[in-house]
């Protein structure tokens, strides 16, 4: 029988999964992109979790706000990093470096 | 009933209608050619709704279930974020015009990052608190990539995006834990489901939620982003943000702290006076080796943030009080200091560099007094405005028995007072150099000359902080009981 803790496990597993993916990720961009929205899903997979343990909608319906933000966030990431590599001519993390820190 | 609520969250629709419409219009007809008016109408519109709740608002009103509060202390907080937001774009427009930045999106999207601000800081839900977050962050990444054409800007925005994309996440997740283990996600259910027994999981949730507060408010361990995109930012957005999106992080983070986990303070009071600590000791020691002043700004921002929380860290309607004094009287050093860096420029390019104040005061004696009110003031040196906010929240903490954090924050600003008074000896006894020229607009010098006055004459018997006193021990009253 899967109960609420196996959900809770696979949805911190793919979150810390995440945040590993934007600190160790030495590669590209779209990959930190990636790592975020994966965060985002893990956040959902917790939320619709609890949503039916409780018999509750309102988790669900959160779901639905994080999903729409996701978009928006990932429209609007898109377009800053399609602005930096008309500046840089690269998406390597490696390159975002004109500022030190 | 849903006409009562609508009717609370008036300012709201009205500023988003707002935004959208004058987006439109100005996509429509002479695109650019309107900037210069949709900055002047922003800010008046900022200021019209100003005033509208600061005459309108009386006693507590929440709407769409609880989600949305509408008191005292949320009223405090927009009248200063929409006050400084006015000044700031005011400030921004002759800048940008004379570098050809100026967008009719940069008002636009100023506008719709209030109108987050103000959803967050009258949030009274979790679902509220994020959509307000968000709404705020994503046109802070916009705008914090403004200068699409430079290879430092469009850095700024995407390291802004980056970590402010993960803080989300961090905050998400203890959204969701806090969800799940108090059943509900307002408020007013959550501090209900504390009353019996605290679960682990609702304490994961709320160092989670602190940890994307922390990012937000740009509290240490959390500041990375802070100095890059400061550094990066044109000089207007930096200004904005040091002013609006800083009081609306630090008004919801008191608002969680106490509308939701108001009866558990022992155990984020810990939390928040370590990130109060590290925020002070890092601002303080961090700023010493800058040389460009957007960066040093930065590092003084996580200071004043350190600084705020301590007021936090007290637990009482006393530290709750004190914060938003100290966020009001931050506001408006900041508004001063940046009209002087606005004006810092030499044959026509802006420079950030501190050693370009060398010998100020022989160019422009004005400006370099006002100059040094700001920095005597950012300080906290008596009887600048500055040292009254300090003095509010050291009492508070004081009171709180966190003796141990009143002290380090004493030690904290003495570190800090060096880099300040550093700035001053360049600008007064700086080597006879070719420095930065001084060439205010009409309203960098208003700005500059007025939040001077303000700054250095706050202390005077009559003014009394300018009544400032009384409304934020209201605005506390509400939040705390």
């Amino acid at each position: 029988m899967i109960g609420l803790e196996h959900y809770l496990t696979v949805a911190a597993a793919l979150f810390v999964i995440g945040i590993f993916g934007l600190f160790l990720n030495r590669k590209n961009v779209i990959i930190l992109l990636m790592s975020i929205e994966l965060m985002l899903l893990a956040v959902n997979i917790n939320f619709v979790a609890f949503s039916s343990f409780l018999g509750d909608l309102v988790g669900q319906v959160f779901t639905l706000f994080v999903l729409t933000v996701a978009a928006a966030e990932a429209a609007i990431g898109l377009a800053i990093l399609v602005c930096f590599f008309r500046n840089r001519g690269s998406i390597d993390v490696e390159d975002v470096n004109v500022m030190k820190g | 009933m849903i006409s009562a609520d609508i009717q609370t969250v008036l300012p709201e629709i009205l500023l988003s209608l707002y935004a959208m419409g004058a987006l439109m219009a100005a996509v429509y007809t002479i695109k650019d050619g309107a900037a210069a008016l949709l900055t002047w109408v922003t800010a008046g519109v900022f200021v019209l709704l100003a005033v509208w709740i600061g005459i309108n608002g009386d006693g507590t009103t929440t709407a769409f279930g609880g989600m949305f509060v509408e008191d005292a202390f949320a009223r405090f907080a927009k009248i200063i974020i929409l006050l400084s937001a006015a000044i700031v774009l005011l400030m921004s427009e002759g800048y940008m015009a004379r570098r050809n930045l100026l967008r009719f999106e940069y008002p636009l999207l100023v506008a719709l990052a209030v109108v987050g601000m103000m959803v967050m800081v009258s949030a009274g839900d979790l679902m509220a608190l994020y959509m307000g977050l968000e709404l705020q962050s994503l046109s802070l990444y916009v705008v914090a990539s403004l200068r699409r054409d430079s290879a430092k800007s469009t850095e700024a925005g995407l390291k802004y995006f980056v970590l402010g994309a993960l803080s989300s996440g961090l905050l998400l997740y203890g959204a969701s834990l806090t969800y799940g283990f108090a059943g509900t996600t307002l408020f007013s259910g959550i501090i209900d489901a504390l009353q019996d027994d605290v679960s682990l999981g609702l304490l994961f949730g709320l160092v989670f939620l602190l940890a994307g507060f922390a990012f937000k408010v740009s509290a240490a361990p959390f500041h990375m982003w802070t100095p890059d995109v400061y550094e990066g930012s044109p000089t207007p957005v930096t200004a904005f943000f040091a002013t609006a999106p800083k009081v609306a992080a630090m008004a919801l983070f008191a608002r969680v702290v106490h509308d939701a986990f108001g009866g558990i303070v022992g155990e984020w009071q810990q939390i928040v006076a370590f990130l109060a600590v590290v925020s002070m000791f890092l601002g303080a020691i961090a700023a010493i080796g800058q040389r460009d002043i957007k960066r040093l700004m930065a590092y003084s921002s996580i200071a004043h943030m350190g600084f705020a929380l301590m007021g936090l860290a007290a637990g009482t309607a006393l530290g709750v009080q004190a914060m938003l004094i100290y966020m009001a009287i931050y506001v408006t050093m900041n508004i001063g200091t940046f009209a002087l860096i606005l004006s810092m420029e030499k044959d026509g390019r802006p420079v950030t560099d501190i050693q370009a104040l060398q010998s100020y005061s022989k160019r422009d004696p004005l400006m370099a007094l006002v100059m040094l009110v700001m920095m005597f003031s950012l300080a906290g040196v008596p009887p600048m405005l500055g040292f009254f906010g300090k003095f509010y929240v050291l009492r508070a903490a004081y009171d709180a028995g966190l003796g141990w954090l009143a002290v380090a924050g004493v030690i904290a600003s003495v570190i800090g007072a060096f880099y300040y008074l550093r700035i001053v000896y360049y600008v007064y006894f700086g080597a006879d150099q070719d420095g930065t020229d001084s060439r205010p607009t009409p309203v960098l010098w208003t700005a500059a000359v007025i939040t001077g006055l303000i700054v250095a004459l706050a202390w005077l018997p009559g003014v009394n902080l300018f009544g400032i006193e009384p409304v934020a021990a209201a605005a506390a009253e509400t939040l705390v009981n």
